[in-house]
């Protein structure tokens, strides 16, 4: 396959000032995505798919493309394509039929990948700002290794196929050209991920390639609503990569159209490694897939059964969540999305919520201490439900902590010693460590009284007016207090004494 | 039954002997493993009908109820560890590692591998000249044809050097070889039997069928072929037990005879057999009355269309990467697939790929490829209105008796042209069987009997009829 360097001016800090100068282009982004199906087996055979296995250990002759061979379609996966349909809210085909993509290479045994062409499984739908096109089944091709310098089929020494990911379960989702920036296509992608994660179809890992994304990229005069020339951004295997990648493909067009230059149609793959964008194929060398029916497979019938168990089998999705989360409990839009996005904490939000805990922590503080709090002690990505901070013990921390009978400080030190030993009463530890948030009108006065005393420069500053002054002040009743006082009636108190 | 001599025996009467007691299956197939072999080892290169002959009999205990009469099986059925090149270069010296379903269904009902017939390259051809094994030779005469695309199983069954031999059809492929050898070929109904390990030619048409001394020991076979198979999609479960045929009249069947395929460009001799053979079944309480099938004669350009087209995607495979040939030499992949492409593949096998890589192509699909699936269409539909009238359609199996070796090889559109009467009944996916009727010019000539889907077993019956009341003989063609 020919490649020839089309810019190495799409490099990280090559600049994006696509806002600066006089004629000011808006991006045009629409995005490809194949997801692998976690299906017990692959899309046409029975072999098991695998990440990771020896190489051609997973196949069979219907996987291997032998003579004789045929497929029959994997049921699962057409209830999987289904569940994601109905989780975009697109139409459901109540026909789709499997069709030949001929081509010939040499991680495609059979010459053809069996895909879907005129009559997809799902047309249509929505997720987020973003509309879909359609979505539909394939099979996946077989991973080639390039043995020798390039790593790529040119100029490599041998290539050798590992036909162990040949014929897995693919869903091909594709967008319309809805996205305007790389950082508005990362974002959209990682609502994509955690949607497909909760429906549990697969298990939409970037770094083992069961989600992949290429980007449609073109730029157009702002404000113009004819879409520019686009190019096909290939393959980029992280979400940095994507934003990196669809970043220096705008720099590299808005480059040419300024210089007054035109973008040419063409295939292009992005070096993570040194930022280069090249050139796989131009439209001239475009394929003819010469697409037609599978002669071997018949037409899937859609049936109303068909959608009723792919409608039981749907989760609350992420969208739905943060939906539920800020307009029935209350959340801030922020914390709703954060919650409902990460299905563990949100999962653990609401058992937390409904443990019946008194004094009945408010929804928002105990979403801040689950989000902020308890993550951060936590490794990245734990899922709190496996850790040893049982919800209902958080929830009656953070509500001993709102009823301010804990102060936050301490609330953070019982939660600690929760993360370290477990343990399901929070106000056992608050008791046994000490903690108890002390009274204001005793023991808190003769405290403050006592700080003021202590720091006699920084009341007098106080009471002439600078507020900050307060700051020695309230360290030494927390100090002395061993982190037991709230800080804002601490404050409180101080004016009070002080007169203020 | 004449046990001495088990070679006279049909596979029905050897299936009989040996359940008796009268033979053993060792015996039978060492017998005709003697002869296949001596066949292959003849001075002047036999009939070429076998490409591999099995070394050793099967053990002794060939189970019931074919209790080990040998099949012969044309080579484009995958064969665990057995050669199957369906008659190309491109795959010689190939061992599958599987076994096709309806070969491992036959040897389980007790019907073991004599061996792999001769064919044309990839089912393609009406003569079995394309044959990377050289051509196959008719037992009538050894300077004809004997069929193709199973010629091999065709002259094999015809000569005496096989019971019975599995082959396939796609236009024609069976009842064509069967009609120009004088031996029973039954083509399925589309989805009767399982394509799973057969080496495609085109999907949407190939099927698996007996080829057989009579009628009987077709649904015998058949009956042990048919049934639905988790291995293909396109299969279906055959709504009854295939019965063993016992009909002799034909009292109250309506036959219809479509003058488009009794017309212009049948030999007149294979005509003469023909409508002595539609007098014979009159004889038998037969209504004859005529049919139409007005777009049969657009069933040979759809058929070129279609087949190329599926063709041209089910060959692309054979791209040297993971078996067969791959050429020497290439420094480049693309240089690669095209050497070993050229070099692997024979000429009539490269001129299909073409056509329907053409047909395919974006901007002429709509003129060629869906244009002739409506042609198909039409073509169900007239067979659908004509089994309104009438049980089966008649017509002659092949346009001609025997051509010569070399006769039609220059001129592919009268090869094709042999397809005639046969496509089609393949391109509406519906069963028809061919028995010889007669002699024209010393040669056999097939009379094809055609039914609406699943309709074997009557279909079976009124052969067996006519079967009977023909009385073919067809010793002439026996080594």
């Amino acid at each position: 396959m020919r490649q020839r360097p089309v810019s190495e001016a799409g490099r990280e800090g090559g600049g994006t000032g696509r806002t600066a100068g006089e004629s000011t282009f808006e991006p045009v982004i629409g995005l490809e995505i194949h997801v692998q199906l976690a299906t017990l087996t692959k899309m046409f055979c029975a072999c098991e798919p695998s990440f990771g296995d020896p190489p051609n250990t997973h196949t069979c002759p219907v996987c291997l493309g032998l003579p004789g061979s045929l497929p029959v379609a994997n049921e699962r996966a057409v209830h999987f394509g289904l569940m994601i349909g109905l989780a975009l809210g697109s139409e459901l085909a109540p026909r789709s039929v499997f069709h030949r993509k001929n081509y010939f290479y040499p991680d495609l045994p059979k010459g053809y990948q069996i895909s879907q062409y005129d009559e997809p499984l799902c047309r249509g739908g929505t997720l987020g700002e973003v509309r879909i096109h359609r979505v539909h089944l394939e099979e996946d091709a077989a991973k080639l290794i390039h043995v020798g310098a390039s790593g790529r089929i040119h100029g490599s020494d041998a290539s050798i196929v590992d036909f162990n990911r040949g014929g897995t379960p693919l869903a091909e989702i594709v967008t319309e050209p809805d996205l305007r920036s790389a950082e508005q296509a990362s974002d959209w992608l990682k609502l994509l991920r955690t949607t497909l994660r909760q429906l549990g179809v697969s298990t939409v890992n970037m770094e083992e390639g069961s989600l992949r994304c290429d980007a449609n990229i073109s730029l157009r005069v702002a404000g113009s609503s004819a879409l520019g020339v686009k190019t096909e951004l290939k393959n980029m295997n992280s979400f940095r990569f994507i934003e990196r990648g669809i970043r220096a493909e705008i720099a590299r067009q808005e480059q040419l159209l300024k210089g007054g230059g035109q973008v040419v149609q063409e295939t292009l793959h992005f070096d993570p490694a040194s930022g280069a964008i090249t050139s796989l194929r131009s439209k001239e060398e475009a394929h003819d897939y010469r697409y037609f029916p599978e002669p071997d497979l018949l037409p899937v019938a859609i049936g109303a059964d068909m959608i009723a168990t792919a409608r039981a089998a749907m989760p609350e999705l992420p969208a739905d969540r943060a939906e539920r989360y800020q307009h029935e409990i209350g959340l801030t839009e922020e914390s709703a999305r954060l919650l409902a996005f990460r299905a563990d904490l949100g999962d653990y939000f609401e058992t937390a919520l409904a443990s019946g805990a008194e004094p009945a922590p408010p929804p928002q503080a105990l979403a801040n201490w689950i989000a902020t709090d308890l993550v951060g002690r936590l490794e990245e990505g734990e899922d709190p439900a496996d850790s040893r901070v049982q919800a209902h013990a958080l929830a009656a921390l953070v509500g001993m902590v709102s009823a301010k009978r804990v102060s936050v400080g301490a609330g953070r030190q019982v939660l600690d010693k929760l993360v370290a030993d477990g343990g399901s009463d929070p106000a056992a530890i608050v008791e046994a460590e000490g903690l108890r948030a002390l009274d204001g009108e005793s023991e808190l006065s003769s405290l403050v009284a006592a700080a003021l005393e202590a720091n006699a420069d920084a009341a007098e500053r106080v009471r002439a007016g600078n507020a900050k002054a307060i700051g020695p002040i309230v360290g030494y009743v927390m100090r002395e207090s061993k982190g037991r006082a709230d800080g804002t009636e601490v404050a409180r108190l101080v004016n009070e004494q002080l007169g203020v | 039954m004449n046990a001495t001599d088990p070679l006279a025996l049909s596979a029905g009467e050897a299936v009989e002997a040996i359940s008796a007691g009268l033979l053993s299956s060792r015996e039978l197939f060492e017998a005709y493993r003697a002869r296949a072999e001596a066949d292959r080892a003849a001075a002047d290169g036999g009939l070429n009908c076998f490409t591999w002959v099995a070394e050793q009999p099967p053990g002794e205990d060939q189970p019931p109820p074919l209790h080990g009469v040998p099949l012969a099986i044309k080579d484009l059925f995958c064969t665990e560890g057995v050669p199957s090149q369906s008659g190309s270069r491109m795959l010689e010296g190939y061992l599958p590692p599987y076994t096709a379903t309806v070969v491992s269904a036959l040897a389980g009902a007790g019907a073991p591998l004599l061996g792999k017939t001769n064919q044309d390259e990839f089912a393609m051809g009406s003569s079995t000249e394309n044959s990377a094994f050289g051509a196959a030779r008719n037992p009538w005469d050894r300077e004809r044809v004997p069929g193709g695309s199973s010629g091999g199983s065709a002259a094999a069954v015809a000569a005496g050097l096989a019971p019975w031999a599995l082959g396939t059809d796609t236009g024609g492929s069976i009842r064509q070889p069967a009609a120009l050898c004088g031996i029973v070929g039954l083509k399925p109904t589309y989805g009767a039997v399982s394509r799973y390990g057969m080496i495609a030619f085109a999907s949407s048409l190939d099927q698996a069928g007996p080829m057989t001394r009579n009628v009987g020991d077709a649904a015998l076979m058949l009956r042990h072929m048919v049934g639905r198979d988790r291995c293909d999609a396109t299969s279906l479960a055959f709504p009854e037990e295939i019965a063993l045929p016992t009909g002799e009249r034909l009292d109250g069947v309506r036959l219809g005879v479509p003058e488009e395929l009794t017309g212009e460009g049948i030999e007149g001799g294979v005509l003469e057999s023909f409508h002595a053979a539609l007098a014979r079944a009159q004889e038998l309480g037969a209504e004859v009355q005529d049919v139409h099938l007005p777009h049969a004669p657009h069933a040979l350009s759809a058929y070129y269309v279609l087949a190329p087209a599926e063709c041209s995607s089910n060959l692309a495979r054979f791209d040297g990467v993971r078996y067969g040939l791959r050429a020497a030499g290439a420094d480049q992949l693309l240089d690669m697939y095209t050497r070993t492409r050229h070099d692997g593949f024979g000429a009539e096998v490269k001129r299909r790929i073409m056509l329907g890589t053409y047909a395919l192509s974006s901007g002429y699909y709509e003129a060629y490829y869906a244009r002739a699936q409506r042609v198909r269409t039409k073509i169900a539909d007239d067979f659908r209105t004509a089994f309104e009238q009438v049980h089966f359609i008649l017509a002659p199996t092949s346009p001609s008796v025997a051509f010569k070796l070399g006769e039609k090889t220059g001129d592919p559109l009268a090869m094709y042209l042999n397809d005639y009467c046969t496509v089609p009944m393949s391109l509406a996916g519906i069963p028809a069987i061919s028995i010889p009727c007669g002699l024209s010019e010393g040669l056999p000539v097939g009379l094809q009997i055609a039914g609406p889907a699943f309709s074997e077993n009557r279909m079976l019956d009124a052969a067996h009829a006519m079967e009977q009341a023909l009385d073919f003989d067809a010793a002439a063609a026996r080594v």
